[in-house]
């Protein structure tokens, strides 16, 4: 991926879908990612928007920083609108009514409107093979709300609903596994990104959007005021995510598993814990805890998409795998 | 020539939709809408109906589609009854306050719990204040030529509103009744193509739904106040038009021999055919009593009240659901407001009853204006009185 960091930036379109001048906060990832998805996508594109940080920063009347098409109506319900409007364009075009050819339909929204509050409506949306590309752009907790603990927050994370105490470590459960549950509902494509490899994230937004059905990327985006983390540091956060095996980045394409990276040996998961302050309570023995896990769901990815990666590396030889951003 | 036809009340309501040409239609099943919702899918699954048919997952997710559609300016339309309803009540005040024309038949139900499946007016009246336009019937007639008019009056521009239509569930929904359907060419002309004036379109971005801080909030919902009272006199002009070309006229409050009535009845719904069986009855029998019927909820048609009931002494308000703690029914709450800064006003006696489906027979409305007429001239310890309760 590093190798085509000179280039790519040149095959980037400049026009910018999500323009500047938004309220996000400082070093907000979810902003960059937005921005990168949809600078992988052309104009034919109407976005569908949860209720989140993203619907509210980027969308106070009478403002906008969408150079597309954009609805936003409830928190939950994303999905379902999407597959709404996507049925309109089908009934429309299929009676006659002029419309632009090729439109695309994008749903965005955050970890709660997604993993939480709608999950049913996304099941839904999946199930009926509605031709529609769901984004999740996931900071880890309820940060539009005041970093409220949400079913993607990680083990031992502390969030102001999963605060650490005298009888508490901060979050109890696991991290709710989003893309292996879009999996589940054996759509033709699922994919897991981050603004920390920025190509891949694009890559994967296009080839979802281009994708005939529902597909889902699900976008790993640093929260730094909701981590308490440095916020010149966003990028660095989520390679180390990435590359601590916390947050893997893999393809399910037609319900074949591919690693979008190949790393040799995972890095330790402190190095990416330490830096942030909503783990800076964890003992070693927790640490040890979520280390162990982590190894466990990586060798059991990494054992799903041992025939998917082999083939994948395969092509990249000979030259057939490469994927333009 | 028309003829009328032998059928269930439901499909009929369908097949008024695939009259319309609908383009999208989300639902969800529940009792007692079911038949409305399954004879739409059969009719696209034929191809009698050129429309998508999103079997959405709930009826929360049959609103949210049907606002993705009606903003990418497709007629959309679904149908749903009490819970359902409940369950969509968010969904309900973001199609208004975005200005989209959903169409929903409403079968109207009772709501849980206890739970029942028979109606009343409980889940209506949940609803009252999220800024759709609220149309009931009495019978299938009304509700076939009411859902082609609810099309015309949602998309209309100077309207641009979500409308239910509320037929009663059961006592309605599930009757066959002799129909007379309008031909496909008469509701072409009546109902022309939706033309949504902004819709989802990559060719001119618009940002629909965008937050409204502090600064201008309540100028939409002004706005959007201003417009749903406005809506009445295109309400009332589409049904003008839709009596001259069907035949069939309908008002926002139905007479029924109120003229120099003393004693007036009024019903919202399915009761109210039942209710001028009884009204006959006593007429013939020399009371000089008369009956209105509410046809139109939202915008509630002030004005059309007070001249139908005009000089009665007495004015008898049966509702279908119980503002529980509060002053009366929904429907008598309204009726009382409408009178209270006139100088001349009926004696108001407030009744509940028909709840969950409980019928109310035609002896049984004529002990209901007895007992009315004894609260009018004697008062009643209560504010309002239950009818037939057994305590």
């Amino acid at each position: 991926m590093e190798k085509y960091a000179v280039y790519v930036p040149r095959l980037v379109q400049k026009r910018e879908k999500f323009a500047p001048g938004h309220r996000a906060c400082i070093g907000c990832g979810e902003a960059l990612a937005i921005r990168l998805a949809f600078k992988a996508l052309d104009n034919n594109i109407i976005v569908a928007n949860a209720t989140g940080c993203a619907e509210i920063f980027a969308g106070q009347f009478p403002n906008t920083s969408w150079q597309l098409p954009w609805i936003h109506t409830l928190f939950e319900n994303t999905a379902a609108v999407a597959s709404g409007i996507e049925a309109a364009y089908k009934a429309m075009k299929r009676k006659g009514i002029k419309l632009p050819d090729n439109t695309k339909i994008v749903a965005i929204a955050g970890d709660g409107g997604t993993s939480d509050i709608g999950l049913q409506a996304l099941s839904g949306a999946l199930e009926r093979g509605h031709d529609f590309t769901y984004i999740c752009f996931d900071n880890e907790a309820y940060m539009n709300t005041g970093n409220q603990r949400s079913s993607a927050t990680p083990f031992g994370a502390a969030t102001t609903t999963s605060p650490l105490g005298k009888k508490s470590t901060g979050q109890f459960s696991w991290k709710k596994n989003m893309p292996e549950i879009a999996t589940a509902h054996n759509i033709p494509y699922v994919a897991t990104a981050t603004h920390g490899f920025p190509f891949d994230l694009m890559a994967k937004v296009a080839k979802a959007v281009a994708t005939k059905g529902p597909a889902y990327v699900h976008v790993l985006s640093v929260c730094p005021t909701g981590w308490r983390s440095p916020t010149d540091t966003i990028n660095r956060q989520a390679r180390l995510a990435v590359q601590t095996g916390m947050f893997p980045l893999y393809e399910v394409e037609n319900g074949i598993y591919k690693m979008s990276l190949d790393l040799p040996k995972l890095r330790p998961v402190k190095d990416y814990l330490k830096i942030q302050g909503r783990f800076r309570h964890l003992s070693d023995a927790v640490i040890q805890q979520i280390q162990e896990r982590v190894e466990l769901e990586y060798q059991k990815l990494l054992e799903k998409a041992k025939d998917g990666s082999k083939t994948a590396k395969r092509k990249s030889r000979t030259g057939a795998g490469k994927v333009p951003a | 020539m028309t003829t009328r036809t032998g059928i269930e009340v439901s499909i009929a309501v369908a097949d008024a939709v695939r009259l319309a040409n609908a383009d999208v239609i989300a639902a969800y099943p529940i009792t007692p809408q079911t038949h409305i919702v399954e004879h739409l899918a059969e009719l696209v699954a034929n191809g009698e109906l050129d429309a998508e048919y999103i079997p959405v997952e709930s009826e929360h997710s049959a609103m949210s589609a049907c606002l993705g559609s009606a903003a990418a300016g497709a007629r959309t339309f679904t149908a749903t009854s009490s819970q359902g309803l409940a369950l969509m009540n968010e969904v309900l005040y973001v199609a208004s306050g975005m200005r989209l024309p959903v169409i929903m038949a409403v079968a109207n139900r009772a709501l849980s719990a206890p739970l029942s499946i028979w109606a009343d007016h409980s889940d209506m009246m949940s609803v009252r204040d999220t800024g759709w336009i609220q149309i009931v019937v009495e019978n299938g007639q009304q509700a076939v030529d009411n859902i082609i008019c609810a099309f015309r009056i949602a998309e209309d521009r100077r309207v641009l509103l979500p409308v239910m239509v509320h037929l009663d569930g059961f006592n309605l929904t599930h009757v066959i009744e002799p129909i007379v359907f309008p031909e496909q060419s008469d509701v072409d002309r009546f109902l022309p193509k939706s033309k949504y004036p902004l819709p989802l379109n990559p060719d001119r971005p618009v940002a629909m739904g965008s937050f409204a801080p502090p600064i201008i909030y309540t100028e939409t919902k002004w706005a959007q106040e201003i417009n749903i009272r406005n809506s009445k006199d295109v309400i009332i002009s589409c049904w003008d038009e839709f009596g001259r070309t069907f035949g069939r006229q309908y008002h926002a409050v139905e007479k029924y021999h109120n003229d120099g009535a003393g004693v007036i009845l009024m019903t919202m719904g399915s009761t109210g055919e039942t209710a001028s069986v009884a009204i006959d009855e006593l007429r013939a029998d020399g009371e000089n009593i008369g009956q209105v019927r509410l046809r139109m909820w939202r915008p509630f048609p002030f004005e059309e009240l007070r001249n139908a009931v005009n000089d009665a002494e007495v004015l008898i308000i049966l509702d279908r659901a119980i503002s529980y703690g509060g002053p009366g029914g929904p429907v008598a709450s309204e009726v009382k407001s409408a009178f209270y800064n006139q100088v001349k006003k009926p004696k108001i006696v407030s009744f509940v009853g028909a709840l969950g489906g409980r019928d109310i027979t035609v002896s049984g409305f004529k002990n209901l204006i007895k007992r009315g007429i004894d609260i009018a001239r004697t008062g009643s310890k209560n504010e309002y009185e239950i009818y037939g309760v057994r305590e």
